[in-house]
């Protein structure tokens, strides 16, 4: 037996990928808390920006919403939400987006709003855009991180919901979306990253004791492979502590 | 003579000011959502209603699923950290109790329509948008290229509520209004409103300045009612916390039409119409099942 699950290898694989980074805006859910364990392990000093209006936010749990009052009351600033996405996020100024999403593509394009379930039935609802648009069009980079399978990995996307690398090369230059799109794509299977010639995800890592069979069958596409493929390092001990602590905190607030 | 003073019931206030038809924003992004006075409208039956939010959260589900509300405008639908809003789900996949028409954007595009709304400007403009899916689905997203440099850049319509409906710490008795912590895009959905209803968790003799406080004027409020709790299960800061409970126990009372109509019935035993007996629920078939169907 592994002592340690998929997910927290996604996770803590996550937290890793912020280790330069020095301002990261924050979407719920995986995204969060990859962040929050890289402010506890490998960047302490990460700025983390919840679209609700905190910069520099330092919660001590996990959030629920991105609009808990812990985020308000640990940041640096509180700004109104129009402030955030037009003074912070659209001009430039935030290093790293972090997004999960419903469905992506080879090209890291991204779908939160509907679900095609096939002629003669309605289209399944997904929550929708929120702030991902323009995080995934703004930010200088873009991580993601989800959970590998072929609902989530799909060859064509039913909606385009955010833009990662369009069709291919040049797209975001064409499409005039100045940061540099998604750079990694983390699972619970490995990671992926876009080929530097076709920009295309090709999967570069894999997780401890995961085979490249596992993640193509997990991938509704033709999954290329890089020409050498590394393997993340274990989590640490003091990774492992980290998430956990956090997970327990989060759930003692459900009680 | 004294000017007639702003302070008024919640009952009062919504019976005045909301009706059937108004398109009606209630904001607050996750803190000071004004549920009291969207519970006040189910309590009253106000029908039609447009309603206008970037996050419908549970406040919106809650009057979706009460059968008063035509049309959604917002930008991202899910209950924060939980999963679905199955009520705003079912009348959008499935038109119960009624069809939703929806018009859909990303949350730079909502701030931006409010912002354009509270400045007298016919439309907003931003980098977004290009490469979705979404300007496809709506009529309120465009282009417009810049006189200056020649980029082409996004263009959004400019929202005007007939009434905007916040939540706040504080107001004084002349109708003041302070709210601080997390304050969203009140001031901008508040401004781009022709009437603007504030309740409060308490009204105070003198405004103390706040860190970060956004004040509106009595003379850009409409109308205010003092509310305390009035954004139960989301929470006002100074005054309580999130009830993140409540918001996980949604989860299984929405997710299920008998479930939604029982907890209905329960909170609102005096309501003017039940779920589904509009007058106008079968009138139109909404925007969003034609674009589906001919995609």
């Amino acid at each position: 037996m592994s002592e340690w699950t998929n997910d927290e290898l996604m996770t803590v694989n996550a937290a890793r990928a912020l280790s330069t980074a020095r301002t990261c805006f924050v979407g719920i859910g995986l995204p969060s808390a990859a962040a929050n364990l890289a402010r506890r392990t490998v960047r302490p000093d990460l700025v983390l920006i919840y679209e609700s209006g905190a910069l520099g936010a330092k919660p001590t749990r996990l959030p629920l919403s991105i609009g808990d009052g812990e985020l308000a009351e640990t940041a640096d600033a509180v700004v109104s939400v129009p402030e955030m996405f037009n003074y912070w996020l659209q001009a430039g100024r935030i290093d790293v987006g972090f997004l999960g999403a419903a469905q992506l593509d080879r090209y890291a394009n991204i779908n939160t709003t509907v679900i095609d379930r096939g002629p003669g039935r309605p289209e399944g609802r997904l929550p929708g855009a929120g702030g991902a648009p323009e995080i995934a069009a703004n930010c200088r980079e873009v991580l993601m991180v989800l959970r590998h399978s072929t609902r989530g990995f799909v060859d064509r996307l039913d909606f385009v919901t955010s833009v990662g690398h369009g069709a291919g090369p040049g797209d975001r230059e064409r499409l005039g979306l100045r940061g540099r799109g998604p750079t990694a794509v983390i699972t619970d299977l490995g990671i992926l990253r876009p080929d530097p010639d076709t920009a295309e995800l090709v999967l570069t890592d894999l997780h401890p004791g995961v085979t490249v069979e596992q993640v193509r069958a997990a991938t509704g596409w033709p999954l290329k492979t890089a020409a050498t493929i590394g393997t993340t390092a274990p989590p640490t001990g003091a990774e492992l502590d980290a998430l956990r602590a956090l997970k327990a905190a989060e759930a003692q607030t459900s009680i | 003579m004294p000017a007639p003073t702003k302070i008024r019931s919640l009952p009062d206030a919504v019976a005045d000011l909301i009706h059937d038809g108004d398109t009606v924003a209630m904001e607050g992004f996750t803190h000071l959502i004004p549920f009291a006075a969207a519970h006040e409208l189910i309590r009253q039956g106000t029908t039609d209603l447009t309603l206008v939010r970037m996050t419908p959260d549970v406040i919106y589900d809650q009057l979706i699923g009460a059968g008063l509300v035509r049309k959604l405008v917002f930008s991202w639908g899910g209950n924060p950290g939980v999963g679905s809003l199955h009520r705003f789900r079912d009348a959008i996949e499935n038109g119960w109790p009624r069809p939703l028409e929806v018009d859909e954007h990303s949350h730079a595009g909502m701030a931006n329509r409010y912002v354009a709304g509270a400045s007298g400007l016919p439309f907003a403009v931003l980098r977004g948008y290009q490469g979705t899916d979404l300007a496809r689905r709506t009529t309120t997203v465009s282009t417009v290229t810049c006189p200056f440099t020649g980029e082409v850049l996004a263009a959004v319509a400019a929202l005007n509520p007939d009434v905007t409906v916040i939540h706040a710490q504080q107001a004084d008795r002349d109708g003041n209004v302070q709210l601080w912590g997390l304050t969203g895009v009140q001031k901008e959905a508040a401004l781009a409103a022709r009437q603007v209803l504030v309740t409060v968790e308490e009204i105070v003799e003198r405004l103390e300045p706040h860190p970060g406080g956004v004040v509106l004027p009595a003379w850009a409020v409409t109308a205010v009612a003092e509310v305390p709790g009035g954004a139960h299960p989301s929470y006002a800061a100074g005054y309580s916390v999130r009830d993140n409970d409540f918001y996980r126990g949604w989860d299984a009372i929405s997710r299920d039409r008998e479930a939604f109509s029982a907890w209905l019935g329960e909170h609102f035993p005096t309501r003017k119409r039940q779920p589904g007996s509009s007058a106008s629920a079968s009138a139109s078939t909404s925007a969003s099942v034609e674009e589906a169907s001919a995609r």
